[in-house]
């Protein structure tokens, strides 16, 4: 199990010709990702690198090829009208890898999709997610991935690898990777994602990392706090970025007292995730957060709280009496019942 | 990008927004001149600079005559004028606004900017016109009106006229105020703008609804479509490194620190500065050097970074990820090489082929001290910044 992608996910690439676009498919389909259209307007019929047919329109390329997730390279001024094109085309996922969308453009994508619950998005601005081992649809070095039990989820790209990288050297594999971008207006967001890993089977724990600017890390703690069972590490960039500037994403400002880095922290902590004071302590966190959970807490109980669906309120307490469980759910738990 | 003033109310006047008349002067005379364009009543002279709070600092000041126009025109020009946004040298004035005087009986406040957590433009309007909106925000959150805007829909006249009648608006007022609010919203939409802001919005006592001052700060992603806004950047209010890093398409942010940051990636450079900030010492700067980190910006990037004369130390932290650590290693050298150097450079490198990478940079001649991981980097960083 992962979430999102798996090794059946038939990739479609909107803007395949592109300098980026072309670099990166040629990555995919290394890493084994099942690429299996791609478009570009006035380049239909033709083949990229000999294999991956190109086709001037999405609803073409889905006829013919059955493609199941877009992803978009296309330049900013023409992002939009390709996210709106392929979920229009019923495309159930759609990630936009595109820098530099217009606010104003993403407003309206936003407002278009909150009539169409079946379309996905995830970003814009961001490196797109995997399914070590399985697919891989982004930017992402894929080698530095390995198949296994964590989820990531992230609004920054580098931080995303810093934080694979520790996972993988100390033996920790994957479940999936996110990125759901530093753009201020996006699809996806950390409660989407950490739904997902919550209810995955495969998912053991999850690393959230999130950066100053906006207020979703705090929407993202209110949800690990009254529905997630698995241990959560996480960390908050941007702690000494001075107010009012704009630190290379759009979204990392902070602005009017809002957004900032120690709200942040302070509601992810209070939702008891193991918040680190740098990136480059998140692979021992969670190394330490897994080693705690096993030492604490039978095996039989673990197995059934991952294996929920989706929790709701209340759920995990009714599953098992907090008597029952050790360490961090255990209180988790038995806040709830007071709740 | 932010604009001046002047700017802003010539945008809004395109618009059908009221804002009273007014005229540019780089001079004293010019000024004098344009005071007796307006009548020769009272006039109000504004040094135009991108940073608000000018009030406080001496940038407004009322006249009573073209020739009070004039002496306090003398006076602002080539003035550091100070203000809690400039810093604490302040920003030379460069241009005074001129600017026809109004019976004012309320202030009010009426602002648009995109609110992120429901994805729409959010019309702000409080009766706590003239002081720090963000203050009133945080005190009395309940004196300020919201409505939200359908990008299908537009502001709709009957959100106006909710907010109208929130602000105690009587009369002929309220349809001005509609106008007002509509045709700030078309300038905000048709620019692409990020933030548009009327602190005061004025009602005058003849009942007439002015805008008495006017910021408007623009979408940098959409200035492409936009030429004639692009063209009202105004390079002598920004930093010049900042400016050249933009040409560069780095991402460069001055701080006051004294250890010059070169990161890839904006999350991991902010959490460079937050590692640095922990380890006692102070980031000079945020810098973005983008996913590539080739020579050609690594080189930009360090003559950018070293052009503070405050920067004691620098710090590379790069991930290779797709672009690989010897090669990354061999950016660093032929950057450093053609910069000359002189002063401590910690490097830091993850990622692929980082065995290799470590490796060019060790047998260089160059004296650069390597460092594992951010932690092991930072620390390195500070001390050789305080040596």
């Amino acid at each position: 199990m992962s979430i999102y992608v798996d090794r059946d996910t038939r990739v479609l690439v909107q803007g395949i010709t592109g300098s980026a676009g072309s670099f990166h498919t040629e990555q995919m389909l290394d890493y084994g990702t099942r690429v299996v259209a791609g478009v570009t307007p006035n380049r239909g019929g033709t083949k990229f690198q000999g294999t991956v047919p190109i086709f001037h329109t999405v609803d073409e390329a889905v006829q013919e090829t059955g493609a199941n997730a877009a992803v978009i390279f296309v330049p900013p001024p023409f992002a939009a009208d390709a996210v709106i094109e392929s979920s229009e085309a019923g495309i159930p996922l759609v990630i936009a890898i595109t820098e530099g969308i217009p606010v104003l453009d993403m407003i309206r994508v936003r407002r278009y999709l909150a009539d169409r619950p079946q379309t996905r998005l995830v970003g814009p601005n961001c490196p797109g997610l995997i399914t070590p081992g399985q697919c891989k649809i982004g930017i992402m070095p894929g080698h530095i991935h390995r198949p296994g039990r964590i989820g990531v989820v992230s609004r920054s790209g580098t931080l995303t690898y810093e934080a694979v990288k520790q996972l993988t050297d100390l033996g920790l594999g994957q479940s999936s990777a996110v990125g759901i971008g530093g753009d201020p207006v996006h699809g996806t967001d950390f409660v989407d994602v950490l739904r997902e890993f919550e209810a995955d089977g495969e998912t053991e724990a999850v690393i959230m990392i999130g950066e100053i600017g906006g207020t979703e890390e705090e929407r993202g703690a209110a949800f690990v706090r009254d529905h997630m069972t698995k241990p959560v590490v996480g960390f908050i960039a941007g702690r000494t970025a001075p107010p009012g500037k704009r630190m290379g994403h759009a979204g990392a400002v902070v602005s009017g007292g809002s957004g900032t880095a120690e709200a942040k922290i302070a509601a992810m902590r209070e939702a008891g995730i193991n918040v680190v004071e740098g990136p480059h302590l998140l692979g021992r966190a969670m190394k330490e957060a897994l080693e705690r959970r096993s030492r604490h807490r039978p095996a039989a109980a673990g197995k059934r709280a991952s294996s929920q669906a989706p929790a709701r309120k209340g759920a995990a307490s009714r599953n098992a009496a907090p008597s029952q469980r050790g360490g961090k759910s255990a209180r988790k738990a038995a806040k709830r019942v007071r709740d | 990008m932010k604009i001046h003033e002047y700017q802003a109310k010539d945008i809004l006047r395109k618009f059908g927004v009221a804002v009273p008349r007014g005229y540019l002067a780089v001079t004293p005379l010019e000024a004098e001149g344009a005071a007796r364009q307006l009548g020769g009543g009272i006039c109000a002279v504004k040094a135009q600079i991108h940073a608000g709070g000018r009030g406080k600092g001496g940038g407004v000041r009322l006249a009573r005559s073209p020739e009070e126009s004039r002496q306090h025109a003398e006076a602002m020009l080539g003035m550091m004028l100070k203000t809690p946004q400039t810093g604490p040298e302040g920003q030379e004035v460069r241009k005074v606004y001129i600017e026809e005087g109004c019976r004012i009986a309320r202030e009010l406040y009426l602002g648009m900017t995109l609110d992120r957590e429901v994805g729409r433009l959010a019309v702000m309007a409080s009766t706590e016109g003239g002081v720090d909106i963000e203050e009133v925000a945080a005190k009395h959150p309940e004196k300020i009106l919201r409505e939200w805007v359908d990008p299908l829909t537009g502001l709709m006249a009957f959100q106006a006229r909710r907010l109208a009648f929130g602000l105690g608006l009587t009369g002929d007022s309220v349809g001005q105020f509609v106008r007002f609010a509509t045709g700030l919203y078309n300038a905000y939409v048709a620019t692409d703008a990020s933030l548009a802001e009327i602190n005061p919005l004025v009602v005058t006592v003849g009942g007439e609804v002015l805008a008495l001052d006017a910021k408007m700060n623009f979408d940098d992603n959409a200035l492409y479509r936009h030429a004639d806004i692009a063209a009202m950047r105004d390079p002598d209010e920004e930093d010049p490194k900042e400016t050249q890093a933009k040409e560069y398409d780095l991402q460069y942010i001055a701080l006051d620190g004294d250890i010059g940051c070169m990161v890839n990636g904006a999350g991991l450079a902010m959490a460079t500065m937050d590692v640095i900030k922990l380890s006692g010492g102070r980031p000079a700067n945020f810098l973005d050097v983008g996913g590539g980190a080739d020579e050609d910006k690594v080189t930009a990037a360090f003559k950018i970074i070293l052009s503070d004369p405050q920067v004691k130390a620098v710090l590379v932290n790069i991930f290779g990820g797709i672009m690989k650590c010897d090669v990354i290693a061999n950016g660093i050298l032929a950057a450093a090489k053609q910069v000359g150097i002189s002063i401590p450079l910690v490097v830091r490198l993850e990622g692929t082929n980082v065995a290799l990478g470590k490796e060019i940079l060790a047998q260089s001649e160059l004296d650069i001290i390597p460092a594992d991981d951010l932690g092991d980097a930072a620390r390195k960083v500070v001390q050789a910044a305080a040596a």
